[in-house]
């Protein structure tokens, strides 16, 4: 059995996830921050790739990054390199799909976060870096790790758009949901079987580690008495 | 050394207006009820928040002035925040909290031994905030402030998060730690007996606007205005009107009274102490006859709420403590006479 669906299902879904990690948090942070209007604005914007149809987002993204069109113009000008139909512009698909998810968890998580601790480091004199790396980002690490294996979970099983913009090449952009849909659009049904297998066992691995970090989170917080002969 | 703060902000339809200049070396209290603006100045000198306009200076240096647009961040103001919640970060140890408010690198490890022995915190360097109890928490939050090297300190509430079974001693402690600082300490309360034992010289705030600084003492022996003489416990209020002949009628009492010395101008209400009324056999200087409504005996004292000639509710009711001794020959009986001591009585501006 030819495993290529699996390594490169796997490679997009780490990569766009990463891609994500940094996008998904650095939006997240900067629109928690905005006033009301804007926030409700850029928010629907940032929120409309999950609630789309995947192959709108696709026909976008071909739109954006064909080799006719702006960008795809551009990067094959000047790298020589095409966007569309290769595995790597399922990357840029399972990426624009997913990103809501780490951003919702990521923003609900910032919000959430206790401002004081935040005014407390700066009244001690600790730099805004400093406090975002050692006190914010810890405290929310919960609603960011569960962001970002849900948008790897997402990834993971982006069909639609993936299947516009790189499309199904055995050995070079095949995926294991574009498989599924190739095996059993060709009567293969042994096939389909065996991959749709393979990706329950994923996905419900991700949904039990997302399920764990949640219970962690609300893990009743431990008080202990106070050392004997102190009051106070 | 002091901090000299006069600002002004809109919060919506909230106006803060507050003025005072808090001296070094003594605690002063900012006493107010809840929301009257007390968190949103300290948040103000602190620069988490920003004045609408105004100035403020710690020992001569410009924090904050509206008309040269000086406007230092937190970092750079090197004032010390105790938080109502004390805000430690959950997920630094008490070691690493206190270490955080150390600027110098190199001083790092000695700063923070140094102040957990000072605040015995040794055996807990290594546990996490939520492991300590409130006091424990508040005596961590203090260390890394002072681990800072701050010039002022603002204590936010720093009771109101503690069991009351533990807030004596908690309170005690926080005093002994506060009376060698050289700078300033504004110390926000809504409770006059922390601003009587904590305090030598307090600010009342009433709904954003701030009152003259004045002696603690003279706060709760001679409030000038209403909301002081609220704030200071006293429970007997009265509207009242000053007569030509210098004594003054007691609007809700339906009295005139003659107090110890001749109205001050402006004067809207007067005060009296439920301790300091006294029960007498019948009319005489600045005595009114008064109807029993209710008895409360509690662990010490009798507490006796009376109706007086200007009627039976709100202001009109006068409120009466006493030794259960001095009350004991006067119970079961209607009415009472009470006088009122020209002395005890409390000219008010509203």
């Amino acid at each position: 059995m030819d495993l290529y669906p699996l390594f490169n299902s796997l490679r997009i879904a780490a990569l766009s996830t990463a891609i994500i990690f940094f996008v998904g948090i650095a939006a997240a942070w900067w629109v928690a921050k905005l006033p009301r209007l804007a926030k409700g604005v850029l928010d629907v914007v940032l929120t409309l790739p999950l609630v789309l149809p995947p192959t709108v987002v696709g026909y976008f993204l071909l739109r954006l990054l064909g080799p006719r069109r702006v960008l795809g113009l551009w990067f094959l000008e000047t790298f020589d390199l095409r966007l569309t139909m290769v595995w790597y512009a399922a990357v840029v698909a399972s990426a624009a799909v997913a990103f809501p998810l780490m951003y919702r968890t990521a923003r609900g998580a910032f919000e959430s976060f206790d401002q004081t601790l935040s005014h407390a480091g700066r009244t001690l004199g600790r730099s805004n870096v400093w406090i975002f790396w050692r006190v914010t980002l810890p405290c929310c690490r919960q609603g960011i790790l569960a962001g970002t294996v849900l948008s790897f979970a997402r990834a993971l099983g982006e069909y639609g758009a993936t299947a516009m913009i790189a499309g199904y090449t055995p050995g070079k952009t095949a995926t294991i949901s574009t498989t599924v849909y190739q095996l059993w659009r060709t009567g293969d049904d042994g096939g389909a079987m065996k991959w749709v297998l393979i990706n329950l066992a994923i996905s419900a691995a991700v949904l039990l580690t997302v399920n764990m970090l949640e219970k962690k989170d609300r893990r009743p917080r431990r008080r202990v008495e106070p050392v004997s002969g102190e009051v106070g | 050394m002091s901090l000299v703060v006069d600002i002004r902000k809109r919060l919506g339809p909230f106006r803060l207006d507050v003025a005072f200049e808090a001296p070094g070396g003594s605690v002063t209290g900012v006493l107010g009820a809840s929301g009257c603006g007390k968190s949103v100045t300290l948040q103000c000198i602190a620069g988490i928040q920003r004045p609408d306009e105004g100035y403020i200076a710690l020992d001569g240096r410009v924090l904050f002035d509206s008309s040269k647009g000086v406007n230092l961040p937190p970092q750079r103001r090197q004032v010390g925040y105790l938080f109502q919640s004390y805000a430690l970060f959950p997920n630094l140890t008490v070691e690493q909290n206190i270490a955080a408010g150390v600027k110098e690198r190199g001083e790092r490890r000695e700063t923070v031994r140094r102040l957990a022995a000072a605040f015995r915190l040794e055996e807990l360097l290594h546990k996490y905030p939520r492991q300590l109890s409130g006091g424990q928490q508040q005596r961590a939050a203090l260390a890394r402030i002072l681990a800072s090297k701050p010039q002022a300190l603002l204590l936010d509430e720093p009771f109101s998060a503690l069991d009351s079974y533990l807030k004596w001693q908690v309170e005690l402690e926080l005093a002994d730690r506060l009376a060698p600082f050289p700078g300033p300490v504004l110390f926000v309360t809504h409770s006059r007996d922390e601003v009587q034992r904590l305090c030598r010289q307090v600010c009342v705030l009433d709904s954003g606007k701030s009152q003259p600084l004045q002696p603690t003492r003279a706060l709760f022996e001679a409030p000038a205005t209403l909301s002081a003489c609220l704030l200071s416990g006293c429970k007997n209020i009265t509207r009242a009107r000053a007569l030509p002949d210098g004594r003054v009628e007691a609007l809700d009492w339906g009295a005139v009274l003659t107090p110890a010395a001749p109205p001050p101008a402006g004067l809207t209400h007067l005060g009296a102490r439920a301790h300091h009324l006294v029960p007498v056999e019948g009319p005489g200087e600045n005595a009114l006859p008064c109807r029993v409504v209710r008895v409360v005996e509690e662990l010490f004292s009798t507490v006796v709420m009376l109706a007086t000639p200007g009627g039976g509710e709100g202001f009109s009711l006068l409120r009466l403590e006493l030794p259960k001794e001095q009350w004991a020959p006067l119970s079961g009986r209607e009415t009472v006479w009470l006088r009122i001591p020209p002395e005890s009585i409390l000219p008010l501006r509203g």
